[in-house]
């Protein structure tokens, strides 16, 4: 039987076993929304700017592993995605995003609502296609889903004039799809990996760094194992945070610009690093000269360009995470082989030193409440089992460092773009996959107020979040470098004329609660997480002026990490002031 | 160093896009580019020369065939090649220089394609550095116009670059 593309297009979610999408129609797309309306098996979720689709869909996936799918109109409907597309793209995260386009006669005519969909993308995105034969539609979309989802995950945008989804043709939806042009690597080379496992086990200081590439590829289970029959130290990117248990005595923290001490000094002094999945980041090594003056590297990646893109690494391993995990794990077993006990007795005895320093101490107070007490209560009260997503910032920082994530794709969050605004829509779309299970949105009264139309949205569809507001009436990150580097000069970082929370909750239908003092934290957080079936919206009133520390400033090494209490703030060389 | 890199890649609307994208989104640069259909309709061929130290060309290639639509490429500099260039060039040609003019074009066996009163049209292939020659040894002021191909080029040897 002959479908329609619009029909096509639903039956190919529907074949990709496509539980939500995210959108909002307009008259490009109409046809595909009308083939919606006839069938029951995909549900929609209307939200209130399409930008909060491309999060929503974002923080779906991010829960899920399974890929998030957007749907919206040609022009604005497109370009108010660009920014969660983006956001998705620079965290790796699997997305399929369908776009209305003008009829195939109108590209390029300056019609009504028409961009250059594909070319405004093509820099934010793992593949794009315009789909202009309604014959090649169906294989499209393959393309999109398979593209999204393997090797190093990404967003796919699928370019969809109206003509094509009113067009028909025969419905065959390929099982499989090979691509010439595309076959990541999975299986790591042997003998990489049996080189990799001789230098781990000679190792006298060694250190293991692990990034989002293992949440992304469910490589948690093999990290620890192999962790845990190795016996050494383990530090977490922010993307990473969750892979490995926060509480285990073998984590020493996150690392980079708000690491913890003992993570950043050993990975300054060990001699062995071996970093899986993740990308050595500038946020995570500071200075690139100073960085790992003594190590010699082990990089386990998917993605080759990310192996000696910005640092030179000794022993590269094309593959999947848990694949080539493994495969260490019966290559350590089958020889028989155990690290340096003597060594690494040392190593610990000088990290527990670096961890006795307690550097995620900070001044408690009776009569204001402090944002790192927000966590560490957060975390006490759901009993450190719920998904936590935040915006950008302090708060984010401080998520990341007080909420100990011991299960991967509990912390969602933009590490790569750091994308204001991104929290909300993403605790809903994680609240939409896990109904029964706890979603936090921890954000500040900046970034939440970026995507604040959502709240209706989460009223509609029923995803009854708890949103932690650090409210310090200033843009806290910003406040503190210029705190730091730019004399006080506060230039547009305190937060005037703020709504009151409360009310504006109420207004979406939720409920509001404002929280003043210390002593009513606890209370508050045990209250709100007790109403199961409410969004509710918690207003903390923070301390205006707290600081994230440590802090390693722009252009220092990971050893030159500053410690509250203890260091004067400042930039470390004037090169570091033109740095972001 | 110059490399010149040769790149198979589906014939896909947008695919030099996606190519020339990358060079300016990761600040490489491009000396020259050229692109055309191969005995695959479905396959275009794709020659570009670029500069850049060992990690630079390492971090090109990587992300070349990162790009979906590449299928496959090489890096001609890594081995024996011929490169092939073409350029036109229109230069004046008077009475007392057209002999000249016809000798030089001679001795860089270049064939004169056009001929007018007081011009000639001469085309020069090779690599690029004769045709910089070529170019060093007419009077700048006696040229009217230039154009070049950019590079084209084939590995030595039984070795080939196919899908």
């Amino acid at each position: 039987m002959e479908l329609t593309g619009a029909e096509i297009v639903v039956r190919c979610l529907k074949e990709e076993g496509v539980d939500y999408v995210f959108g909002y129609p307009g008259g490009a797309i109409l046809h595909v929304y009308d083939a919606l309306y006839k069938q029951d098996a995909v549900k929609h979720i209307l939200v209130r700017h399409e930008q909060g689709a491309a999060h929503a869909a974002d923080g779906y996936a991010r829960a899920t592993g399974r890929p998030g799918v957007v749907l919206v109109t040609s022009g604005p409907g497109l370009t108010n995605t660009v920014t969660g597309i983006a956001t998705a793209y620079l965290d790796s995260v699997p997305m399929v995003v369908i776009c209305g386009q003008v009829p195939t006669k109108l590209i390029g005519n300056d019609a009504f609502q028409e961009v250059d969909s594909v070319g405004i993308t093509r820099p934010c995105v793992k593949h794009n296609f315009l789909v202009k034969d309604v014959t090649q539609l169906a294989e499209t979309i393959k393309k999109a889903f398979f593209i999204a989802t393997t090797g190093r995950p990404g967003p796919v945008v699928v370019d969809l004039p109206k003509d094509v989804t009113a067009a028909k043709t025969e419905f065959n939806y390929p099982k499989k799809i090979k691509m010439r042009s595309y076959s990541p690597t999975v299986k790591g080379h042997t003998g990489q990996i049996r080189k990799a496992v001789e230098l781990m086990v000679e190792a006298k200081r060694p250190m293991i760094y692990t990034g989002g590439g293992v949440i992304l590829s469910d490589g948690s289970k093999e990290l620890i194992e192999l962790t845990r029959m190795l016996s050494f130290p383990i530090t977490n990117t922010l993307m990473g945070l969750g892979a490995y248990p926060g509480t285990d005595p073998q984590f020493v923290g996150m690392l980079g610009m708000h690491g913890t001490y003992e993570a950043n000094l050993a990975m300054h002094h060990c001699d062995v690093l071996v970093a899986i999945g993740a990308r050595f980041d500038d946020r995570v090594t500071g200075d690139i000269a100073k960085f790992c003056p003594e190590a010699r590297i082990i990089h386990v990646d998917i993605d080759p360009s990310s192996i000696s893109k910005n640092v030179k690494v000794d022993i590269p391993i094309v593959g999947s995470v848990p694949n080539v995990l493994r495969t260490m794990i019966e290559v350590l077993r089958e020889n028989n082989l155990k690290p340096n006990s003597d060594a690494l007795a040392q190593w610990w005895k000088q990290i527990d030193e670096w961890r006795a320093v307690d550097s995620l101490r900070y001044q408690h107070s009776d009569t204001i409440i402090k944002p790192q007490f927000v966590l560490e209560k957060l975390y006490e009260v759901t009993n450190g089992q719920a998904i936590i997503t935040s915006d950008v910032g302090q708060h984010q920082m401080w998520a990341a460092q007080y909420y100990h994530f011991d299960q991967p794709r509990q912390w969602i969050n933009s590490g790569g773009l750091g994308t204001m605004g991104f929290g909300l829509p993403a605790a809903m779309g994680a609240k939409l996959a896990f109904p029964e299970r706890d979603v936090v949105c921890v954000t500040g009264e900046g970034s939440i107020q970026m995507m604040l139309q959502e709240l209706a949205t989460m009223l509609q569809y029923h995803t009854p979040v708890k949103i932690v507001n650090l409210n310090n009436r200033y843009l806290g990150m910003v406040r503190q470098w210029q705190e730091f580097f730019y004399e006080k000069r506060y230039s547009m970082s305190y937060m005037e004329a703020l709504p009151d929370f409360v009310k504006l909750a109420e207004a979406y239908g939720h409920v509001g609660m404002l929280i003043e003092r210390p002593s009513d934290v606890e209370n508050a957080l045990r209250k709100a997480l007790a109403i199961k079936d409410r969004t509710v919206f918690l207003d903390f009133l923070t301390d205006p002026e707290e600081n994230v520390f440590p802090m390693i400033p722009a252009g220092g090494g990971q050893n030159e990490l500053l410690l509250a209490g203890r260091d004067k703030m400042v930039s470390t060389h004037e090169e570091g002031m033109v740095l972001v | 160093m110059r490399h010149i890199i040769s790149i198979l890649l589906e014939n896909e609307a947008g695919a030099l896009c996606r190519v020339a994208n990358l060079f300016s989104a990761r600040g490489y640069n491009i000396e020259s580019l050229t692109v055309a259909p191969t005995e695959d309709a479905s396959l275009s061929r794709m020659t570009l020369v670029t500069r850049g130290s060992d990690d630079i060309i390492e971090q090109i290639v990587k992300q070349l065939n990162k790009l979906i639509d590449v299928v496959k490429l090489s890096d001609l500099t890594e081995g024996g090649h011929i490169e092939r260039e073409l350029m036109l060039i229109k230069v004046k040609a008077h009475d007392g220089q057209r002999a000249e003019m016809h000798r030089l074009a001679e001795i860089f066996r270049g064939r004169i394609l056009d001929v007018t009163d007081n011009t000639f049209t001469i085309e020069v292939t090779g690599a690029s550095d004769k045709l910089d020659g070529f170019l060093s040894a007419v009077n700048h002021d006696d040229i009217l116009e230039v154009v070049r191909s950019g590079v084209t080029g084939i590995a030595r040897g039984q070795k080939a670059l196919h899908a």
